[in-house]
């Protein structure tokens, strides 16, 4: 695997976990992976998409703009590395 | 015409797909007051029958009561039926302020404001006050009408596993931040019947510097020993920021609804709360009304007490009976059954039995979590509890789930 690929890997399964510890319930038996729709199938309530931005922007050190964090990009984690790989500073 | 062919259409397969997905909602035309028992037409155009009411917000049983009824009538004659103005222009009356001077007493706050409905000041709670400087975190589990509040509001936001303070103190500490924190949370959850513990909360708001804000609408009037709500329940009077609640259940159950708690707050709802400068004021015949009831539960803890013992009775019977019930001390006592159909058949078969309580399921609740919500009231006299507990068990029987556990169930209705 090439380290860009690995890196990317590794994202994802970071932004996985946090989504599971902070929304699933340990005992829910729920399966998601990076095309689960989060917000649109009600997983994930779109208040605290705010905290999840927050994690995103210390971790990746990435100045993700306000305006582009909307439900429809974090709908999937997906779309939420294709952000954070668009403003992330530590690559 | 501008409502075309297109849109006729339109709407017209939204409602179908509503009723492919068992979603859509049909009214019951009830021919009685409300009360423990009640009339009503099922469906539509069939003679009406009379059945134990189980699924109202009626909790200390005064939607009919004589004494309230009799201050409404007062209130009609003396103070007229409309206002046809918003309370800052010339909709206030003396009953007004007197009623908002009582519920703050009877609350124990600094202040209160009226509104048309708890909606209504849930919609003013958070917008009128709080800015993007600020953070709303809310429980996840809060009634829609918070949640809507909050939608409202361009302060931030953001939420907490329901009732779990570990994850609150998370959420609190990560926005230290920001100006302003505010707790949102109900005082008692509609579908569970669940209580926040507002002690932890306060205690958490008081170490984060953060404002609580709780909805009491399923508490005020019967919770505590005095019922006074949640707040009392909890041993927190006096340390509530916001309480928003509602005229339309316990306290006599016609319509309206309050913000109550620090008076430089009240104040700006007052001055900038849109549902408050922008709708009708409360109507003369429900302040009386209401203003009657505030006393009636002032001078005697009576029906309160009543209503706490139906609920033991009630809550014990049932589980003797096996039936899987959420375990609590609230009059909202869910009777769960997992499967939606399921929930659905029983609540039909109950009817037939005279007795008349509603099957939830998704999207009102969580998938697989189908239930029959009762409630309870102190309207109910021991014989109604134990008509509506014999036909339970009848219909139990039928289906086969006394005794049951979750997973039996499951395993034989799916979820």
């Amino acid at each position: 695997m090439k380290e860009g690929e690995k890196m990317e890997e590794d994202m994802k399964e970071v932004i996985l976990d946090y989504i599971r510890e902070e929304y699933l319930d340990e005992d829910s038996g729920i399966e998601i992976d990076e095309n689960t729709k989060l917000i649109s199938s009600g997983l994930v309530d779109s208040f605290s998409m705010v905290s999840l931005l927050m994690f995103l922007r210390q971790k990746y050190k990435a100045n993700i703009p306000d305006e582009e964090a909307t439900a429809e990009v974090f709908d999937t984690v997906s779309g939420i590395i294709e952000l954070v790989n668009k403003y992330r500073q530590d690559k | 015409m501008v409502f075309s062919r297109k849109a006729r259409e339109f709407f017209a397969n939204e409602l179908n797909d509503l009723k492919e997905q068992g979603l859509f909602k049909e009214e019951r035309y009830i021919h009685s007051p409300q009360s423990a028992d009640i009339e009503v037409e099922f469906p539509e155009g069939a003679e009406p029958r009379k059945v134990i009411n189980l699924c109202a917000n009626n909790y200390l049983g005064l939607s009919s009561h004589p004494e309230v009824m009799k201050a409404a009538r007062e209130g009609l004659d003396k103070r007229g039926y409309g206002m046809s103005s918003v309370r800052f222009i010339c909709g206030t009356q003396d009953i007004h302020r007197e009623l908002e001077k009582k519920l703050s007493e009877f609350l124990g706050t600094e202040d209160t404001i009226l509104f048309s409905s708890c909606m209504d000041a849930n919609a003013a709670v958070f917008e009128a006050a709080f800015t993007k400087d600020d953070i709303i975190i809310s429980d996840r589990l809060n009634h829609a009408s918070i949640i809507d509040g909050i939608r409202l509001a361009s302060a931030q936001q953001d939420s907490y596993k329901h009732l779990d303070m570990k994850h609150l103190e998370k959420k609190l500490d990560m926005h230290q931040d920001k100006r302003f924190r505010v707790i949102a949370t109900d005082g008692v959850f509609s579908m569970d019947g669940d209580i926040a513990p507002l002690d932890k909360i306060c205690d958490l708001a008081e170490k984060y510097d953060a404002m609580v804000m709780v909805d009491d609408s399923h508490a005020t009037g019967f919770m505590g020993k005095t019922g006074r709500g949640t707040h009392e329940h909890c041993g927190v009077v006096g340390r509530i920021d916001l309480i928003t609640t509602t005229l339309g259940k316990a306290l006599g159950g016609a319509s309206g609804g309050c913000i109550s708690g620090r008076k430089e707050l009240i104040e700006i709802y007052r001055q900038k709360g849109r549902p408050y400068l922008f709708s009708n004021t409360v109507p003369p015949v429900i302040i009386n009304a209401a203003s009657r009831v505030i006393d009636i539960l002032s001078e005697t803890t009576e029906r309160r007490d009543k209503l706490e013992w139906n609920t033991k009775y009630f809550r014990e019977k049932m589980t003797e009976a096996g039936f899987d019930i959420r375990p609590g001390v609230h009059p909202i006592v869910p009777i769960m059954l997992y499967n939606a159909q399921l929930a659905q058949n029983m609540a039909k078969d109950l009817y037939d039995e005279g007795i008349y309580v509603i099957g939830f399921f998704f999207p009102v609740v969580p998938k697989g979590q189908a239930r029959i919500r009762v409630q309870l009231s102190a309207a109910h006299e021991k014989e109604h509890l134990d008509k509506a507990i014999e036909a339970f068990i009848k219909v139990g029987k039928k289906y086969d789930i006394l005794g049951k556990s979750r997973e039996e169930i499951i395993e034989k209705y799916g979820m």
